[in-house]
């Protein structure tokens, strides 16, 4: 068996693969299903309706998808550079970190000031969380998957020891969490009463701002020349390691607005299970939207929607809403095979 | 003083190797994969799927050692989708290794939830029990610490030394070292670098499987959740720091193993003074600084991460 690069991929090979991979993780995931002694379509219904059945259903989805926005952004830009940041979800905890010591009430600022120091030093912290790993690899060659991987077990200890000593709220009843953040930290929400905040609109501003430096700017330019051949860029004279060294800079800031949007948005304080794993769940987001940063809204609202959905779904039918997980695990492996498959043909010899 | 009086402790060596043991399992598990050339990321989540695999077949009244065989099934056939993947397909193996870790995981809790709604603490299995072996075990520190532990540890290091004598004494374990360095080399010996490949990931997976099984079978008795805790990435770092060599991994994982055995007795002597956190970073940020150290003189296998295509040079 064999790959040939097709010469140009077709309109049909670009729609029809994409549509074969969620064909695909529909039927891996029908046979759970069924497995669990449940009707697949049944299943699928109640996810969508959990999802977006109602307004209350719609809203939740985008609540959702806000943080898997920011760590799908962080992931894309990453991933498009061949930089394997797989440490956004450390990245997400230090931008909450950073917004809970500046926004408890160290700078009683009022909210249209206060509000864009926190979303920069939250994206500060991350910039540089990730511009360890990012320096590692360019000076001394070291693998920035192992590094970022093992990072996320140290900053969410790190995160644990300050939830227990410094940053414990003292009327916390005993609880690791820290105090709320002041009333001009937060982000208003979008409808009174409604759990939807500004932090989706942020994600969306980060969005379109991502896909024009992606698109539109010399450094996106660099970061693709750079993903596609590290020696071929460097050799037409891009700088490799400043290119290396941005990329980190706007991934780890990117990840940690999640953070930041999900304390000052939707919690108001931090605590040890902020984050049920956005950071990895964002490599999906991305890679589900090709790495396109305008891709990256729509999936993640589509991989919100699946792990809402199911919430919904396994109260109703006893499914184990783990079930979500594996789907949006399929999906990511069934796409990267599709994508493939849309650009080469395999032959068979 | 106490600190150091800590090391001569019978007791300390005998954690130490109870640690490295599913570490050198995981650790020869992922060597085996690199150095045929495919990095395997799937590791954090083949251990959780051995690690349940195992367990669970003990629990439904299965025989200890037919769970290790699940569990190496299982890991198995992991393997063999990462292999699929990443070989014929070419498919990136940092991606590919995320998804087979978010899938295995996932599943892995699926199968919980469903073969055992009811639970709310863990039901615990008979373990494996610790077997001195004669004369030997009497050794003062030493004895007890390689000699009095269950048979999957002694089965550890055995494997290492399998691993060794496959790797350089034997014409397959020539060519598996090969297709991680030149893989056309090899196609023009007439031996098939996807098969070679394939095969190194599959057993290799089924081996990192087994070293999850350890924690529920040997270590401790029962499954829980996010139980693997990382272990496998220490792995991936293991495998680097014992520069794809069996015997310096093997070291690498008993230095770590120890250093994750000292770190729990010293946080009891220091006695609260630093926080508890500050000991259970200590064995990620020491792969860290371990990565660092090597980096200069680490020889990666040339064709590691790089997918072969029949013909094309």
């Amino acid at each position: 068996m064999r790959l040939e690069p097709k010469k140009s991929p077709s309109l049909a090979g670009t729609i029809l693969y994409p549509l074969g991979a969620i064909v695909a993780t529909l039927v891996v995931t029908s046979l759970l299903v069924l497995i669990a002694g449940a009707s697949p379509f049944n299943v699928f219904y109640l996810v969508f309706k959990g999802a977006a059945g109602s307004q209350f259903a719609m809203i939740e989805t985008l609540t959702r998808a806000t943080p898997l926005i920011f760590t799908g952004l962080a992931i894309a830009v990453a991933f498009r550079a061949r930089l394997w940041n797989i440490g956004a979800e450390a990245q997400l905890y230090i931008g909450a970190v950073t917004t809970v010591v500046l926004g408890t009430g160290a700078l009683p600022l009022p909210a249209p000031i206060l509000a864009p120091i926190l979303i920069a030093a939250a994206m500060l912290a991350g910039a540089l969380l990730l511009l360890g790993p990012a320096f590692l690899k360019i000076r001394f060659g070291v693998d920035e998957v192992v590094t970022t991987l093992l990072l996320n077990f140290i900053v969410l200890l790190f995160v644990s020891m300050l939830l227990e000593g410094v940053l414990k709220d003292p009327m916390g009843l005993g609880w690791p969490q820290s105090q709320r953040v002041i009333a001009d930290a937060q982000l208003p929400r979008l409808i009174a009463g409604k759990r939807l905040h500004y932090g989706f609109v942020l994600a969306l501003a980060a969005a379109a701002l991502t896909w024009f430096i992606v698109k539109k700017s010399v450094l996106g330019y660099e970061m693709r020349a750079v993903g596609h051949n590290p020696q071929a860029a460097g050799f037409a004279g891009i700088p490799v390691r400043a290119v290396l060294i941005k990329t980190a800079l706007l991934s780890g800031g990117l990840a940690a607005l999640a953070g930041y949007s999900e304390v000052a948005g939707l919690k108001g304080s931090l605590t040890l299970d902020l984050s049920p794993g956005f950071g990895y769940t964002g490599i999906v987001v991305a890679m589900l939207a090709m790495l396109n940063p305008l891709g990256v809204v729509a999936s993640a609202i589509f991989v919100a929607g699946i792990f809402v959905g199911a919430d919904a779904m396994s109260r109703a039918t006893g499914v184990p809403s783990y079930i979500a997980q594996v789907m949006v695990a399929v999906a990511l492996l069934t796409m990267v095979t599709a994508i493939m498959l849309s650009r080469y043909r395999l032959r068979w010899k | 003083m106490e600190a150091f009086e800590i090391l001569l402790t019978a007791s300390f060596w005998v954690a130490a190797i109870r640690i490295a043991s599913p570490l050198i399992f995981a650790t020869m598990g992922e060597l085996i994969c690199e150095r045929a050339g495919v990095l395997n990321l799937g590791i954090e989540g083949i251990m959780t799927v051995g690690a349940f695999a195992g367990w669970f077949t003990v629990y439904a009244g299965g025989d200890l050692w037919f769970g290790v065989l699940v569990a190496a099934l299982a890991g198995g056939l992991f393997g063999l989708l990462h292999g699929f993947l990443t070989v014929p397909l070419g498919l990136s193996q940092h991606v590919t290794g995320i998804g087979i870790t978010l899938l295995a995981t996932s599943i892995t809790y699926f199968s919980y939830r469903l073969l055992l709604p009811e639970v709310t603490s863990p039901p615990k299995i008979e373990p494996f029990q610790a077997l001195a072996i004669p004369v030997l075990s009497d050794i003062p520190v030493i004895g007890p610490a390689l000699f009095n532990q269950t048979p999957l540890t002694y089965l550890a290091f055995v494997l290492v030394a399998l691993v060794a004598w496959i790797f350089y004494r034997t014409p397959i374990g020539l060519a598996l070292r090969a297709v991680g360095e030149n893989p056309s080399a090899v196609e023009a010996q007439g031996i098939s670098v996807t098969a070679m490949r394939m095969g190194a990931v599959v057993v290799g997976s089924a081996l990192m499987a087994v070293g999850g099984a350890f924690l529920t079978m040997s270590a401790f008795n029962s499954f829980f959740f996010e139980m693997i805790n990382g272990r496998g990435w220490v792995c991936i770092a293991l495998v680097v720091f014992g520069s794809w060599r069996p015997g310096k991994a093997l070291a690498g994982a008993i230095l770590f193993a120890a250093f994750d055995a000292y770190q729990v007795r010293l946080q009891q002597v220091t006695g609260g003074v630093v926080p508890y956190q500050v000991f259970l970073m200590m064995p990620y940020v020491l792969s860290i600084l371990a990565l660092i150290a090597v980096a200069r003189r680490a020889s990666y296998p040339k064709a590691l991460m790089i997918p072969y295509q029949k013909g094309e040079r």
